[in-house]
């Protein structure tokens, strides 16, 4: 039997039925001119900087720049622009796609009460210039994506991983990186704590949710019928009150009979 | 025969209790487990709310403390990340014998909802658990019926506690 | 048979030792005041902190990963595991974030309920906020006290949702239960005794000589900082900068409701204490104007649009393209259309984003949840620099994180 190909570049979770003739919606798209505030803010930037594309969507505009004048772009907006906050900036993979990845700033100008988007694209060994002496709140969005996707920054004062421990190995959000992870990362915490030689004793995870063992005691006891650890298992039933029958010294049992029911919280 | 001649065996007229060295230290330690304040998630908000007004943990003679190496039974109230398992099990080898673990929730039982690269699937591969407590996150009165659970077993136990061969090292 | 044990110290990379007379302090990742898992490598001079390096990740549990192999439905009861303080906050964001995606407006009725439950998640979590702050300045008898009147209003989400904490109240289009009956009278009950409460907790602090020594002149942020890092909710109108989404971006009904915004121009954590009592009056008086709303409102709470949203239950048992298009939305998902959306709310803790970039397929391609947490903890690299050793656990506690949402 042949051994069934799955793809290496994008091994993230598909839908199993697709219909050839659909054709997705757009999210409507609106000339930049529709909103005088977002027009004079381009033409701002058109006169600095090369824009390759801007419009506007759900009422936030969405300009497309050099990744190289990522920085400058970014100083002007804060500076002539008053768009005080950078509230998020991340990336998204397209390395299968298109070999690059797709870099967005979201910005906000409480001034103006408006929302832009900034967006550039770089390749993978690329490296994108560091935005932490504009907007200090770029330090760690900037680690998370380096931790997440591999983007590298140059120009951050310490350019460490930020969620994943430091010897990790791969960047999880990379649409080549399993979501259950890949084998390093399922060993990982028996490597550090244990070291490698017990893989075989404490046995690879169980990732399925749905398996259900009830011969197994090792893991858990099957309720109504717990025995010790790793016994066989019994078909009798156990109590499963918590107190002895008679209760245990100086205790009372309480039964059920005893006890006082409230209708009402008082 | 004099009438007003005592019953020592009638109830709360005892004035010995004769048991054995084992039921007596077993039953202490049954009524005064202290569980170390370890919160790592959303379970960790149900065990505080366990310690608080409303619940009142205290009656079951559980006080939180701060260390290790104070506590009685440790609670593993919320996900364990891979992260931070170093720390989880060291902790455990912290606390002094006898040591029993709670693991509160899905999460901590199994991996639960987050079946993902960064989630320890199951706190039992680090540590040996007593009691698996399931929810998501449980009521408070489930910890504290998790409690009495893990009383009974104490109960039960021998008190020369021997280091038994437990799963895990 | 017991055998070696194989743990190593964890604490690899730290240098404990140093020429100097600098002290290098780790705290955490598992300390009682930490909030969560929060580690903070501290250098101290003295009694001063020098120098703060926080380190996260230790409930990084893939949240992103998960969302991308997931159905927009399946996704919406993770988010409850992000800030579990005030979970249907976040339902709400990713719900409203999905709504925007696909153009989709909300029957009255579902806003309003959607509304109460913001609310009240709001009261919980400040309540929470505080008694959590109080017990790490010192101060047991408010833990007890707050957490009390957080039984009430996880009593009252109970009563309609089910859940003590992990609520999964909200739902893409709508919300999916009317209020049961008698919950109004509960909220009623519960709205009218907690001014009273909240009265009673600032008997206790507000002139409290511990308490303002604590706080007063402790974890000051400038408005330029402030924005320069990023901060949002109580933390940002705490330094005098009056931004609430809910009021310069309203939505739902909350251009309908009055309500003011408080700000304190003090910078100061005690000045925060103060912002987030009257966050809770304002919360309460936006909950007494949604009763009368309520009422008004006709009984549909969710949205019509057959291609996203499964029919009410009814018409699904009763018709035979209602349970065809309900099995499709089941098994494969709904297919939003092409696009990327970034919808920010107003959760408790601050500025609560979600960003959805869609490729027309039953999986979002990306989804990146912007905390405020997040950019909070990042902030305590500047803040704690310069103050004391004593007052860390102080303005970790008022900055009001939650690691669930800082990880994610």
């Amino acid at each position: 039997m042949m051994r069934q190909y799955k793809e290496k570049e994008n091994v993230q979770k598909k839908p199993y039925y697709s219909d050839r003739f659909w054709v997705a919606p757009q999210v409507p798209k609106f000339d930049v001119q529709s909103d005088t505030v977002f027009a004079q803010d381009l033409a701002v930037l058109k006169e600095k900087f090369e824009i390759v594309d801007a419009y506007i969507q759900q009422g936030q505009m969405i300009v497309y720049i050099n990744s190289n004048d990522n920085v400058d772009v970014l100083t002007t907006l804060r500076d002539e622009l008053s768009y005080n906050f950078l509230s998020e900036h991340s990336a998204i993979d397209w390395l299968a796609k298109r070999g690059e990845f797709e870099i967005f700033y979201q910005m906000l100008s409480t001034g103006k009460r408006k929302r832009i988007r900034i967006k550039c694209f770089i390749k993978e060994r690329e490296t994108l210039k560091s935005v932490t002496g504009v907007y200090k709140s770029a330090d760690w969005a900037e680690r998370e994506m380096y931790d997440m996707f591999g983007v590298i920054i140059s120009g951050h004062h310490y350019m460490k991983r930020l969620l994943m421990p430091d010897d990790w190995y791969d960047h999880p959000l990379r649409k080549t990186y399993p979501l259950h992870g890949d084998e390093a990362a399922q060993w990982y915490e028996i490597d550090k704590i244990f070291g490698k030689e017990y893989r075989d004793i404490i046995g690879p995870e169980e990732r399925d949710a749905a398996r259900i063992d009830v011969d197994d005691t090792h893991r858990f006891s099957h309720i109504h019928h717990e025995v010790p650890f790793g016994a066989p298992v019994s078909h009798e039933k156990t109590a499963t009150d918590y107190q002895e029958e008679g209760g245990v010294f100086i205790v009372k049992k309480l039964k059920k009979e005893d006890a006082k029911i409230l209708k009402e919280r008082p | 025969m004099a009438q007003h001649k005592i019953n020592y065996l009638q109830e709360a007229g005892l004035p010995v209790a004769l048991t054995t060295v084992d039921k007596l230290v077993q039953w202490g330690r049954s009524n005064s487990l202290w569980p170390l304040t370890y919160g790592l998630a959303c379970c960790a908000i149900e065990m505080m709310a366990t310690g608080a007004s409303r619940y009142d943990f205290d009656r079951f003679g559980t006080i939180f403390r701060a260390s290790p190496r104070q506590a009685d039974v440790i609670v593993i109230a919320g996900t364990l990340t891979k992260k931070h398992a170093p720390f989880m099990r060291r902790l455990y080898d912290q606390m002094a014998e006898p040591k029993w673990v709670i693991s509160m929730g899905s999460c901590a039982n199994t991996g639960g909802m987050f079946n993902t690269y960064a989630t320890v699937q199951g706190a039992d591969r680090i540590v040996p658990v007593d009691i698996y407590l399931p929810g998501c996150a449980p009521r408070p009165e489930t910890l504290q019926y998790a409690l009495m659970l893990l009383q009974k077993k104490i109960r039960t136990e021998s008190a020369s506690y021997k280091l038994q061969p437990k799963r895990l090292v | 048979m017991q055998k070696v044990n194989r743990l190593k110290p964890f604490f690899e990379n730290l240098v404990f030792e140093r020429e100097d007379n600098h002290m290098i302090v780790n705290f955490g990742p598992q300390h009682p005041s930490s909030h969560g898992q929060l580690r903070l490598i501290l250098e101290l001079d003295g009694e001063l902190v020098t120098k703060s390096t926080p380190d996260i990740g230790y409930l990084h549990r893939g949240m992103e990963k998960m969302a991308e192999n997931m159905i927009y439905n399946e996704f919406l009861p993770t988010t409850d595991r992000m800030d579990y303080i005030a979970a249907s906050a976040n339902n709400y964001g990713f719900a409203l974030a999905v709504e925007t995606l696909i153009g989709l407006d909300v029957p009255r009725r579902a806003k309003v309920i959607r509304m109460m439950l913001l609310e009240l998640n709001r009261i919980s979590s400040h309540l929470f906020w505080l008694a959590t702050h109080a017990l790490d300045v010192g101060a047991m008898t408010i833990f007890l006290y707050a957490f009390r009147e957080r039984e009430y209003t996880l009593d009252l989400i109970e009563d309609y949702c089910g859940a003590r904490l992990t609520h999964s109240s909200v739902r893409i289009g709508g919300v999916p239960l009317d209020l049961p009956k008698g919950w109004i009278d509960g909220l009623n009950k519960f709205i009218n005794h907690l001014p009273i409460d909240i009265g009673d907790y600032e008997g206790l602090l507000d002139q409290n000589r511990i308490w303002k020594m604590r706080l007063e002149n402790v974890g000051k942020i400038t408005p330029e900082q402030a924005q320069s890092w990023g901060l949002s909710g109580p933390m940002l109108r705490g330094s005098g900068i009056a931004w609430d989404i809910r009021k310069e971006e309203p939505y739902e009904l909350y251009d309908e409701v009055e309500f003011d915004v408080p700000v304190s121009t003090t910078c100061d954590s005690y000045g925060r204490y103060k912002l987030h009592m009257e966050e809770m009056r304002q919360s309460i008086r936006i909950l007494k104007q949604l009763i009368p709303m309520y009422e008004q409102t006709s009984p549909e709470i969710m949205a019509h649009a057959p291609q996203y949203i499964s029919a009410p239950k009814e018409q699904i048992m009763t018709q035979n393209y209602s349970l065809m298009q309900h099995f499709v939305l089941v098994t494969q998902g709904m297919r939003p259309p092409v696009g990327d959306v970034y919808v920010p709310t107003e959760s408790p803790k601050g500025e609560l984003g979600f960003y959805i970039n869609s490729q027309g397929n039953p999986y979002p391609y990306r989804v990146k949840l912007r905390t405020p947490s997040f950019f909070h903890t990042a902030f305590l690299q500047e803040l704690l620099v310069g103050e004391y050793l004593a007052d860390v656990v102080a303005i970790i506690g008022n900055a009001n994180i939650v690691f669930g949402e800082i990880d994610r």
